[in-house]
C-alpha cells in the first residue's frame, strides 16, 4: 500500500481536525443536502470552512449538545445529511442518550464529527481529553464508528460516510500529527489496512498510534522481529478478516489507541480474536484512569502511547506466544 | 402535603375571539368529537389488553389529537411519506396510545392491530420506534428528544423554503428536562414560524402535580420571552382548539404555541385529574367502566352495547 514518502524520518504534519473540515466542504459539494452543525466550536472543530463557503446550510446551536443531536436527527428525517460537531467529550460524551434513541434507534443519517479526542488534546487536563468515546459509541446498534489515523484518512472519511446512509461517529485529534497516508492511498470504510506486511506479530492500531506503530515496526525490524502493520480505521463494523488472518499468521497481536484500555479498539480485536483464533494480545491504551494536563507529547510518553511503548508491549507479547 | 398552589387547570378559559367565523359547520364539530371519543375508546382497550402503559395523558389528549389528524394537519394515511404533509412529533412519547389510536382511526394501518400494543413482534412498541409503523415521524420515550427533533424538521424545511407545518406535543412535566430549554432558546432563536408546539399542561406528573415537583409557573411569560407567540387554550373544546391552531397558522414572524389546559384522563370520571393513572392501566372491570362511559359520552346516551 502506498504511503507517504520519508514517513519515518521527516513526515510532514498536519492536524487530522483538518482533513474533516476540508473533507466536509468536498463532500457538501457534491451534495446540497449536507448541512453542518456545530455547538459554539466552530473554528477548532473546523467547521469553520463550510459555515463560510454555505453560511445557509450551517447551524448554529450554541452550547447545546443534547439539542444537536436531536436537531440533526430531524434535519435527516427531513432528507438532510448532517455533520454535527463538537469536541469529543461532550458529543457522544454529553448526549449519548439522543445518539442512542433519536439518531440510532431511529436509523438517523447523522455524521457525529468528535474533534478534539484522546489524551493529545493536552493542557486542558482530564476533563477535556476524550478517551471511553469509542467505547460508548462502539455499544450501539447501527451506528459506524471511525477512528483516521492523519489528514487524507479524516478527509477520505469525511467524504465517504457521506454516500452510506447510516449514522457514523467519527473521533480525531487536535494537534498536529505525521501524515501517514497520501491523496492517493486508497480507503475503504470497513476495510482494515496493511501498511506493513510481516510474520512474527501484528501491531494493530487506529488514530495516532498508526504511525507510532510503523515507527516501532521499523525500529524492531533492526532487531530482526518482523512486524505487520494492521490500520484498523473503522473500529465498527470491524474488519474481522484482517484480524483473524493477522492472528493465524502471526500468532500474537499488540493493539495501539489513544482510548481507555477498556472497550476501544483493543477490545473489539479481543472479542474478534476470542471467538474465532485466541492467541497472545497485549494492549497500548490507557489504562484505566484519568489523564492529566501536560503537553501532548510529555503525555503520550508517560502514558505509553508511544512507538517505545509498542516495543515494549511487542517484546511482551512475543514472550507469551 | 398539601397542595397550596393555584390549580391552573379550573381556571375557566375565554375563548380568545368569537369562534362563530371559523368557517367550521357543527357537522364537522360533531365529526371531530366522535373521532376522539372513538380515540378514547381505543385506549382503554388497547391499555387493559397490553396489561401495561399510561392512561391519563393518552386520554386527555385526545381531542388534541383528533383535530390535529382530523381537520388541521395536511396527512395522506394512504401516502404516509409525502413529502407536502405536515409533520407531528409526539415528544412525551409515553402517551403513544393515543398516537396509535389516531394513526389507526385515520387509516394508517388496521384498527384490529391495537391490540397488539407492547406485545412481542408488535409494530406498536411500548414507546414509538420510527420505521416500524406508517405515520411514525420520531422515536421517542426519553423525554425532551422529540422537541429537538421537531425543530430539525422545522428547520430542513425552512432552509428548502417549503410551506408545510411542524407540530410537537411535550407533556408538562418533560418541562423539566434542561433540552426543552436548549430546544426552545434553538426555536426561538431561528423564529420558525413554520412550528407549532402543543403543550400538554394537564398538572400532573408521575411524583405529583407539576407545580409541586418542579414548578413551571408563569409558564406563559417564561414562553414569551423565549420568543415564543403563547395561545392559552383549553384542550378539550374542539372549536376553540380549530381556533387556537388556525391563530398559529396566521403568525408569520415567530413560533408559536399552544398552553393547551387539558384534563388528565379527560372522558373517564374516576381517572380525571388522578396523578396515579399517569402511568398505569386500567384493569378489566375498571375498563369495562370506562368504556360504558365513553360509549354512553359521560351518560348522556344509552350506551349500546349494555
Amino acid at each position: 500500500m502506498k504511503l507517504a514518502d520519508n514517513i519515518l524520518d521527516t513526515p510532514e504534519q498536519i492536524p487530522q481536525r483538518n482533513g474533516y473540515g476540508d473533507g466536509v466542504v468536498e463532500a457538501g459539494d457534491a451534495n446540497e443536502n449536507i448541512v453542518v452543525l456545530c455547538c459554539d466550536l466552530t473554528e477548532s472543530t473546523r467547521s469553520a470552512k463550510f459555515e463560510a463557503k454555505y453560511p445557509e446550510r450551517f447551524i448554529e446551536v450554541g452550547i447545546a449538545e443534547q439539542n444537536m443531536a436531536g436537531i440533526s436527527a430531524g434535519l435527516a428525517f427531513s432528507g438532510k445529511v448532517p455533520y454535527m460537531s463538537s469536541y469529543a467529550t461532550f458529543s457522544p460524551g454529553r448526549n449519548w442518550d439522543q445518539i442512542r434513541v433519536s439518531i440510532c434507534y431511529s436509523m438517523a443519517n447523522v455524521k457525529i464529527m468528535g474533534a478534539h479526542a484522546g489524551i493529545s488534546v493536552g493542557p486542558d487536563g482530564a476533563t477535556h481529553q476524550a478517551l471511553e468515546d469509542i467505547a460508548i459509541t462502539r455499544v450501539l446498534p447501527n451506528l459506524n464508528v471511525i477512528v483516521p489515523c492523519d489528514y487524507w484518512e479524516t478527509k477520505k472519511a469525511a467524504i465517504q460516510m457521506a454516500g452510506i446512509e447510516e449514522p457514523f461517529y467519527m473521533r480525531f485529534g487536535r494537534e498536529n500529527v505525521p501524515v501517514v497516508t497520501t491523496e492517493d492511498t486508497p480507503y475503504k470504510i470497513g476495510k482494515a489496512d496493511t501498511y506493513r506486511d510481516g510474520g512474527d506479530v501484528t501491531v494493530i492500531a487506529c488514530g495516532s498510534l498508526v504511525y507510532e506503530a510503523l515507527v516501532a515496526a521499523e525500529n524492531l525490524s533492526s532487531e530482526g522481529i518482523d512486524v505487520r502493520v494492521i490500520n484498523s480505521h473503522t473500529i465498527k463494523p470491524i474488519d474481522e478478516t484482517a484480524i483473524v488472518t493477522a492472528g493465524k499468521e502471526t500468532g500474537a497481536i499488540v493493539t495501539a489507541e489513544e482510548h481507555q484500555v477498556h472497550g476501544g479498539l483493543g477490545s473489539a480485536v479481543a472479542e474478534v480474536l476470542s471467538l474465532h483464533h485466541p492467541v497472545p494480545i497485549e494492549y497500548v491504551a490507557i489504562m484505566d484512569r484519568f489523564g492529566e494536563s501536560g503537553e501532548p507529547n510529555q503525555l503520550m510518553k508517560k502514558f505509553g502511547l508511544s512507538s517505545e511503548g509498542i516495543i515494549k508491549a511487542v517484546k511482551k507479547v512475543l514472550k507469551r506466544k | 402535603m398539601a397542595f397550596t398552589q393555584n390549580l391552573y387547570y379550573i381556571k375557566p378559559l375565554t375563548p380568545l375571539c368569537e369562534v362563530n367565523d371559523l368557517g367550521v359547520t357543527d357537522e364537522q364539530i360533531n365529526y371531530i368529537e366522535d373521532m376522539a371519543n372513538h380515540i378514547r375508546e381505543d385506549i382503554i382497550k388497547m391499555l387493559v389488553e397490553a396489561g401495561s402503559g399510561h392512561s391519563a395523558g393518552a386520554l386527555g389528549t385526545a381531542d388534541i389529537f383528533a383535530t390535529l389528524y382530523f381537520h388541521i394537519m395536511k396527512n395522506d394515511p394512504k401516502n404516509p411519506d409525502w413529502e407536502e404533509r405536515d409533520r407531528f412529533v409526539l415528544s412525551n412519547a409515553h402517551i403513544c396510545p393515543v398516537l396509535y389510536a389516531t394513526l389507526a382511526e385515520a387509516g394508517y394501518f388496521p384498527k384490529e392491530e391495537l391490540l397488539t400494543l407492547r406485545k412481542l413482534g408488535s409494530r406498536l412498541q411500548g414507546h414509538p420506534h420510527r420505521g416500524t409503523l406508517p405515520g411514525l415521524e420520531a422515536s421517542g420515550g426519553p423525554l425532551a428528544q422529540g422537541l429537538s427533533i421537531a425543530a430539525g424538521m422545522a428547520m430542513a424545511d425552512k432552509i428548502d423554503g417549503k410551506r408545510n407545518r411542524v407540530y410537537c406535543m411535550i407533556g408538562d412535566g418533560e418541562m423539566d428536562e434542561g433540552q426543552i430549554w436548549e430546544s426552545l432558546m434553538f426555536i426561538g432563536k431561528n423564529r420558525l414560524h413554520n412550528f407549532t408546539l402543543i403543550i400538554d399542561r394537564n398538572n400532573i406528573q408521575i411524583d405529583g402535580f407539576t407545580e409541586e415537583v418542579m414548578p413551571l409557573e408563569p409558564l406563559k411569560d417564561k414562553l414569551t420571552s423565549f420568543n415564543f407567540h403563547v395561545i392559552e387554550t383549553g384542550g378539550h373544546n374542539i372549536r376553540t382548539l380549530i381556533e387556537s391552531f388556525k391563530e398559529a397558522q396566521d403568525i408569520f414572524e415567530k413560533p408559536t404555541v399552544l398552553l393547551a389546559h387539558t384534563i388528565p384522563g379527560k372522558g373517564v370520571d374516576f381517572m380525571e385529574f388522578k396523578p396515579e393513572w399517569h402511568g398505569k392501566p386500567p384493569n378489566k372491570e375498571e375498563a369495562r367502566k370506562a368504556l360504558a362511559e365513553l360509549r354512553s359520552l359521560g351518560g348522556k346516551i344509552t350506551c349500546e352495547h349494555e
